[in-house]
């Protein structure tokens, strides 16, 4: 079964072996092991895990209800912070945030398994329904909300149960955002993103309208114009090309499409592989094209980073995870021109890089790397389309603490804003704090005396 | 090599490690194995009077309280005496002690208390070849609702009265065994010490429900939807158990009677912490039920290394080692001072001492220092509680220091006072003692 020959390629692997290989990454605790791992937290004060979390969650408190048989607690715990807290669970970089400052790291090296423990209690409540948040009273307002990803799901979700009317504008034709279309397959696996999504949702209130493009269906302006406030999540709709020769072969393909197709399409023997990869780029994107194109049956996958080993934007755990799975990582290459033949790619020829003057510069050493399909890595862009005169910094959309921008009465968050740390759990709390942002601001502007009190 | 050979009022065995009365010594079957495996002594499951043997429930017998990761620290059980035949337990017992002539073998009994009924088992046991009995005065669940086990053993006169019985109708050696669930372990034994008893050996169980069905509202283990008060042991009573021993240990009335120590003994060390505090050896049940026999070799090889490496030699040696320094609150050094210390290498950083202290005691451990996370004592607020040493993840990290004499004590601004004073003399005492004029 299956097929080694060069070019690009479905049916790579034999049926079996793609969901062997597209399972979960971290398997599910069952509930013995869940009190195991549990046991071991110290119930720390002021806890530096809760510190970590982009969202606060408090994690000694829901672990503490894990140990206590109170599951549905726990949950409940984790969903007051973060509602998406069922897929920060499985994607959130742990071992660079809560589980990195865990103090067992410092008594034995081996933190507390806090995203599995946070798996296992969300996953026994969105199993069970268990349903913690219901709508204030209605308050007649109307907001606008443009992007169904973490950030604007997250602001959907507190500002409807505050009692407004949320619609939700998405350009995909499936909510979820970068949940359902920018997750490496093993780490969202059985439908999860849209399942939370449906989770998320059942509070009410949320209407979510897809296949709307902000500068293409509609403007901010006539969000404005219609509803009382607009939050903005519509994340970063541009990738960055390499600008080299041949980058228009067939065989050039963007990272993002390839991770997408790959959570949407039915049978992953459908998704065509190279038997030769290279890809451009040293962030989580390349890390994730880079596995599952080892996991779909490529046979030589290599990664060319521009710069160090200790300036990849990809967690130690994840480049380790990439090595683990037979992926070459090189670094101090650039790519200087595609090679071509037939009009598919054939190779690319790299240069060596180094810094000189705190600056990276090409040494004018080159080497050619045999390659039939080439992913870009290389980073997404903010696309301004729609946000007229909405200020920018730095190519993002310009935010104050609050997560307002420079037009009143529109908020925005998530990856499309300049304070971005291209992570669900930090578009979460910056979607869930604009919505508080926003509660206040209506509250305000409906009672001023009570505001200025 | 440390000798670790046990002589207890007469009764030889290779070590001083007995399993205790109880399921694990019921039939030759489990001795026979648990001499294998190195045990030192059996006291046999007590044996009751002649004909239809006593019955158990058939439902769950034991219940248990976990720490971390399920470790018993606590069982509960509401098991009786033997459910087999008197006969077959003599039988057994006199093969068993003809195989291992090397190893205690005790008896432990428990009839009516009346004196035909002891006059009648004595001769039986004594017939086996057993090198002592044990009086069961302790069991609190079951037998004690029919005047037996710790109904006898609550009542110091009916103690004196049995172990008289028993020393009158047998030549073996009377071990007396107490309960703890009264208010002064020392009127038993003084009662047992009256009687003539050889040794005591405590404590028995104590008193106690372990847990409750949150479900069917009904105390566990639970039987046919009702549950009753069980007897209570392992790790979890070994330092109510401790006191017991120390206070029998260091009363002037029964100071030197041989004590055989029972409660949570689950370790090498906590044999020796019961030796030192005057038991002449020591009686496992829990740890066995929860490990099996093996756990032996261990208390065997850790006592004879911690011997060896501090040069005691034999069981004498550390026998009774801490009862001197066991004393009332009253005569306690008031002058000695020590404060906490963090240890900040081993410090984890985790604040469990700083928000123990923080909500619960003396407002005396930092959280964060120049706007860092850093735990550390501030001796002006320290009162040396030691709450910090016991709530701290890791060991040895939090120490209690001494302060030296003359060593002013931030707390209080004064130095430190070489001489011993305690609240017998002290001016805040209205009962303080006159000074001799």
């Amino acid at each position: 079964m299956g097929t080694n020959v060069s070019g690009i390629h479905g049916g790579r692997l034999a049926p079996a072996d793609y969901e062997k290989n597209f399972s979960d990454l971290h398997p599910p605790l069952d509930h013995h092991e869940a009190l195991v791992a549990a046991d071991r937290c110290y119930f720390c004060y002021d806890a530096p895990c809760m510190t970590a979390c982009p969202t606060s969650i408090d994690i000694p408190m829901f672990i503490r209800q894990i140990s206590t048989g109170n599951p549905i607690g726990s949950a409940k715990t984790i969903f007051d912070q973060n509602i998406l807290g069922g897929m920060c669970a499985r994607v959130c970089p742990t071992e660079t945030l809560c589980e990195q400052v865990c103090v067992r790291n410092t008594a034995e090296e081996r933190p507390v398994e806090i995203g599995r423990l946070q798996r296992y209690a969300t996953d026994i409540a969105m199993e069970q329904n268990a349903q913690f948040y219901r709508r204030a009273e209605r308050t007649g307002r109307r907001i606008a909300v443009v992007g169904a990803g973490p950030a604007g799901l997250a602001c959907a979700h507190r500002l409807a149960m505050n009692g407004h009317d949320v619609i939700v504008f998405d350009a995909r034709v499936k909510p979820g955002g970068l949940n359902e279309y920018g997750i490496a397959t093993y780490k969202s696996t059985d439908d999860f993103a849209q399942r939370e999504v449906d989770y998320l949702l059942s509070i009410g209130g949320i209407e979510i309208r897809n296949g709307q493009k902000l500068g293409r269906d509609f403007t901010l302006g006539e969000l404005t114009e219609n509803f009382d406030a607009v939050f903005l999540g519509m994340g970063l709709a541009g990738v960055n090309a390499l600008k080299t020769e041949g980058e228009q072969l067939s065989g050039v393909e963007d990272a993002v499409d390839f991770i997408a197709a790959l959570r949407q399409v039915e049978n992953k023997a459908d998704i065509a592989i190279g038997r030769r990869i290279v890809v451009i780029g040293g962030g989580m994107t390349a890390i994730d094209a880079a596995i599952q194109s080892k996991l779909l049956g490529a046979e030589e996958v290599t990664i060319c980073y521009r710069r160090g080993k200790e300036h990849m934007n990809a967690s130690e755990f994840e480049q380790e995870l990439a090595t683990s799975k037979g992926v070459m990582i090189r670094h101090w290459l650039q790519p200087k021109r595609i090679i071509g033949k037939d009009g598919k790619v054939a190779g690319i020829e790299v240069e060596y890089t180094a810094m000189q003057d705190g600056r990276l510069v090409g040494t004018g050493e080159t080497g050619i790397l045999a390659a039939d399909q080439i992913f870009k890595a290389i980073g997404q862009t903010f696309d301004p389309a729609g946000v007229g005169n909405l200020r920018l910094e730095a190519g993002r959309i310009a935010i104050d603490a609050e997560g307002r921008t420079s037009m009143a009465r529109v908020w925005a968050g998530g990856d499309c804003v300049k304070a971005g740390e291209d992570l669900t759990v930090t578009s979460v709390a910056q979607g869930r704090d604009a919505a508080d942002s926003i509660n206040r601001a209506l509250a305000a502007a409906a009672n001023p005396t009570v505001a200025v009190a | 090599m440390a000798d670790l050979r046990n002589n207890f009022v007469g009764i030889k065995s290779p070590n001083p490690f007995w399993l205790a009365s109880a399921p694990p010594t019921d039939k030759a079957y489990n001795v026979e194995r648990a001499f294998k495996a190195g045990w030192g002594g059996v006291v046999w499951k007590t044996l009751g009077e002649e004909g239809p043997p006593v019955v158990n429930v058939n439902g769950p017998r034991y219940g248990a309280i976990w720490g971390a990761d399920r470790r018993l620290l606590g069982l509960n059980n509401i098991e009786l005496i033997t459910d087999r035949p008197l006969q077959v337990n003599l039988q057994e017992m006199k093969q068993v002690k003809m195989n291992w002539p090397d190893r205690a073998l005790i008896a432990s009994i428990m009839v009516p208390c009346e004196e035909a009924s002891w006059k009648a088992i004595l001769p039986l046991v004594e017939e086996t070849g057993a090198d002592g009995i044990e009086l069961n005065f302790g069991c609190p669940h079951g037998m004690s609702e029919r005047g037996m086990g710790s109904a006898v053993g609550q009542v110091p006169e009916y103690i004196e009265m049995v172990v008289r019985w028993c020393k009158q109708y047998t030549r073996m050696p009377v071990i007396t065994k107490l309960t703890p669930n009264i208010t002064d372990v020392r009127k038993p034994a003084r009662a047992a010490k009256a009687g003539g008893t050889d040794a005591v050996s405590l404590i028995n169980t104590i008193n106690s429900i372990v847990s409750v069905d949150l479900d069917s509202f009904a105390p566990q283990p639970t039987v046919g939807g009702k549950g009753s008060h069980g007897g209570y042991c392992g790790p979890a009573v070994k330092p109510i158990a401790l006191n017991m021993v120390a206070e029998i240990a260091r009363d002037p009335e029964t100071y030197g009677l041989p004590i055989s120590g029972i409660g949570g003994v689950t370790t090498w060390r906590d044999a020796a912490e019961f030796m030192t505090l005057g038991a002449g050896n020591v009686q496992v049940c829990t740890a066995a039920m929860t490990y099996g026999f093996k756990i032996v070799e261990e208390m065997i090889t850790g006592l004879s290394d911690w011997m060896d490496s501090k040069g005691h030699r034999t069981l004498e040696d550390i026998t009774g080692r801490a009862v001197p320094n066991v004393t009332d609150w009253q005569y306690l050094n008031l002058n000695y001072v020590a404060k906490a210390h963090i240890d900040q290498d081993a410090c984890i950083k985790c604040g469990r001492c700083h928000i123990a202290c923080e909500d619960t005691s003396h407002q005396a451990i930092t959280s964060i220092v120049d706007g860092v996370r850093h735990f550390e004592v501030m001796e002006d607020e320290c009162v040396g509680c030691n709450l910090c040493v016991n709530v701290c993840p890791v060991e040895n990290c939090i120490t209690m220091v001494g302060l030296e004499a003359g060593v002013v004590d931030q707390r209080t601004g004064k130095p430190v006072d070489p001489n011993y004073a305690n609240w017998t003399t002290h001016p805040n005492n209205p009962m303080a003692r006159q000074a001799a004029e």
